[in-house]
């Protein structure tokens, strides 16, 4: 969409003040939560998963303490397990979701731009073609289409996911392969006899890589919230494996006696999306700096 | 694909491809929902249902021929604009999109028009203030709002203007229903019918827009900042015209095209974002027949649903292109 809309704002406020940092504060809460994902369902007293001992805990309100005396951050769903754990152990799956999803979809996407970038004619109108059949969906329409492939779960999430992300980045890769492509360093290695593959390798595809880089950070995001939309369809992760999107949609029904079920879950998922797009954005920022200044 | 003119034999060219593009999409849905392990036959039949019942079944819905000979019968008859039948009810697909697409499509363009609406007048007031508290603020809760789940946010809503304000005993006005697209058994008719409609749009239709109005606001103020700093402004500024006039007329004259651009990029993916917000307030939208035809295996209406999506982008885009020259006049030949 044009230029990056949060993007010059930080700019603009920072300028003059210090260096741009804009990076720092969702880096932070991303590691924050990596860290409580791995360390709290590990720590937790009693087994996330584990239901037991209903009618004493169940739907305590957040910041209470349950019959049997146990203190509840979060409150507790309708099993009486604890909210708080339950969402840093949803967190695991989350943020795996959106690294490996759009990570693999931006690797596929690059590894695809720089052939039909690089290769040109047949092949390139090929690839190019089918980026533009895969397009032409809404990408929410190709996940629904795609998850009715396969028994619903974590793999066939991320299959979905990295097979309907990867054409924006093949497109940027491309468009950049071919600028750089016609740079006079190219021709000067081909005559230096750097054999195709490593030209492509070692002397092209390293500048078109932070254009890469970039797009695929802002769709980290992305993959954690349409994971979230599918799981929450019940279409994605499955209970009793907890996914925010499947905790928001098991406290649904319980909007009236106890809205926190879903509330609760939600505000983790914002919080990481938001972190997740902001860190994009400043990536996104420095180069955009960087190429000015080059 | 964007053209900047519009020529015949390019037209011809552009149709062409549009339509080939088109029916690779159908065929790419067809193959990938053939490949699906899911049988309908087991979906659709009782539980006490024998072998061979099931084989019977898969005979009659032809699911027992090759995957080629399904393929060309299935070309065959959409090419003569025969999407088939349901396997669930037996209902031609048509009329069941028929039902669903109206729906979703005055809830997805309701909330566009309204998102673009706020969003560009919330986006240009964030640029004439930029750098000021009220754009930092604005620019957080859009940032915020882009970020969160269109059905998580629901829920937020029902929570708020249903319950909470029931339990408040806030004035009847205040209270939003939460589920349906109008009171379930009472008849209205005429005013009373579209204003219970409308009571039951207000959650649904500015949820959307909030969210919709986000990304506009956050890409007008951008553009906005970008114009802003043109020599063309400043020496509209000079030449002695007010600010008003500034932001109403060479200001505006400057986002027309890229806004119905982006517009005609949104609205199929609104049309199909909504499928969080038919689910939460039960709208019976093209979302939630796309969800439950591909849960039952239900393969000719998730097919039309593919189709139907797969059209309504591709009329976006003509539409988009061919009112280009009337947002921008530069297009013009």
């Amino acid at each position: 969409m044009g230029r990056p809309a949060g993007a010059g704002v930080r700019i603009e406020w920072q300028r003059g003040r210090t260096a741009d940092a804009s990076w720092l504060a969702p880096a932070i809460v991303l590691g924050v939560l990596a860290i409580g994902v791995v360390l709290v369902p590990a720590l937790a007293a009693r087994d996330p998963l584990r239901i037991e001992d209903v009618l004493a805990r169940r739907l305590v309100p957040p910041l209470a303490h349950d019959l049997r005396g146990e203190f509840h951050l979060l409150g507790t769903d309708r099993f009486g397990r604890d909210l708080f754990v339950r969402m840093m152990l949803a967190g695991r799956l989350s943020l795996l979701v959106g690294v490996v999803g759009a990570g693999l979809a931006g690797a596929l996407g690059t590894l695809i731009g720089a052939i039909a970038g690089w290769a040109g004619g047949a092949l390139d109108r090929l690839l190019m073609a089918l980026a533009d059949v895969l397009l032409a969906l809404p990408r929410l329409v190709l996940l629904l289409v795609g998850v009715a492939l396969w028994a619903p779960g974590l793999q066939t999430v991320l299959v979905v996911l990295i097979g309907t992300g990867w054409m924006g980045i093949a497109r940027l890769v491309r468009a950049e392969v071919i600028a750089v492509r016609a740079r006079p360093y190219v021709p000067a290695a081909r005559a230096l006899g750097a054999a195709p593959g490593r030209l492509l390798f070692r002397h092209v595809l390293p500048n078109a890589l932070g254009t890469a880089v970039v797009a695929t950070t802002l769709g980290v995001g992305n993959a954690i919230l349409l994971e979230s939309g599918l799981s929450f369809l019940g279409l994605g992760i499955q209970p009793p494996s907890p996914s925010w999107g499947n905790m928001i949609s098991g406290g649904r029904d319980l909007l009236v006696v106890a809205p926190w079920v879903a509330l609760v879950p939600g505000i983790a998922l914002v919080l990481t999306v938001l972190a997740a797009s902001l860190l994009g954005d400043a990536w996104r920022d420095r180069l955009a700096g960087e190429r000015v200044t080059r | 694909m964007r053209y900047h003119r519009v020529r015949s034999p390019a037209l011809v060219r552009v149709a062409a491809r549009t339509a080939l593009l088109y029916w690779c999409v159908l065929s790419l849905t067809f193959v990938l929902l053939r490949l699906a392990p899911g049988d309908p036959a087991t979906f659709l039949l009782p539980p006490g249902a024998t072998a061979a019942d099931a084989a019977r079944l898969r005979a009659e819905l032809e699911l027992d021929r090759p995957v080629a000979v399904q393929y060309a019968r299935w070309a065959e008859h959409t090419l003569h604009a025969d999407l088939g039948r349901s396997f669930v009810d037996q209902r031609p697909v048509m009329a069941v999109i028929g039902d669903a697409l109206p729906v979703s499509l005055a809830l997805g363009g309701a909330s566009l028009l309204l998102s673009f609406l706020v969003g560009a007048i919330t986006g240009v007031f964030q640029a004439a203030r930029h750098g000021r508290a009220a754009d930092l603020a604005i620019t957080t809760v859009s940032v915020v709002l882009a970020s969160s789940p269109a059905y998580w946010l629901g829920l937020a809503g029902i929570a708020c203007f249903t319950y909470l304000a029931s339990t408040l005993d806030l004035p009847l006005w205040m209270r939003l229903p939460a589920v349906g697209m109008t009171t379930p058994g009472v008849e209205l008719h005429g005013a009373a019918h579209l204003a219970d409609l409308i009571r039951h749009s207000v959650l649904p239709v500015s949820l959307l827009a909030a969210i919709g109005a986000a990304g506009v606001a956050r890409y007008v103020r951008s553009s906005a900042l970008d114009v802003m700093r043109a020599d063309w402004l400043r020496t509209a500024r000079a030449k002695g015209a007010g600010e008003r006039r500034v932001l109403a007329h060479h200001l505006a004259a400057n986002l027309r095209a890229p806004l119905l651009t982006l517009f005609a990029l949104a609205l199929p993916g609104t049309v199909a974002g909504s499928v969080f917000v038919e689910t939460i307030f039960g709208w019976p939208g093209m979302g939630r027949l796309m969800v439950t035809s591909i849960v039952a295996r239900d393969y000719p209406v998730a097919l039309g649903c593919a189709a139907a999506y797969g059209l309504l982008v591709l009329l976006a885009n003509l539409a988009a292109e061919l009112l280009l020259p009337w947002a921008d006049p530069r297009v013009r030949e």
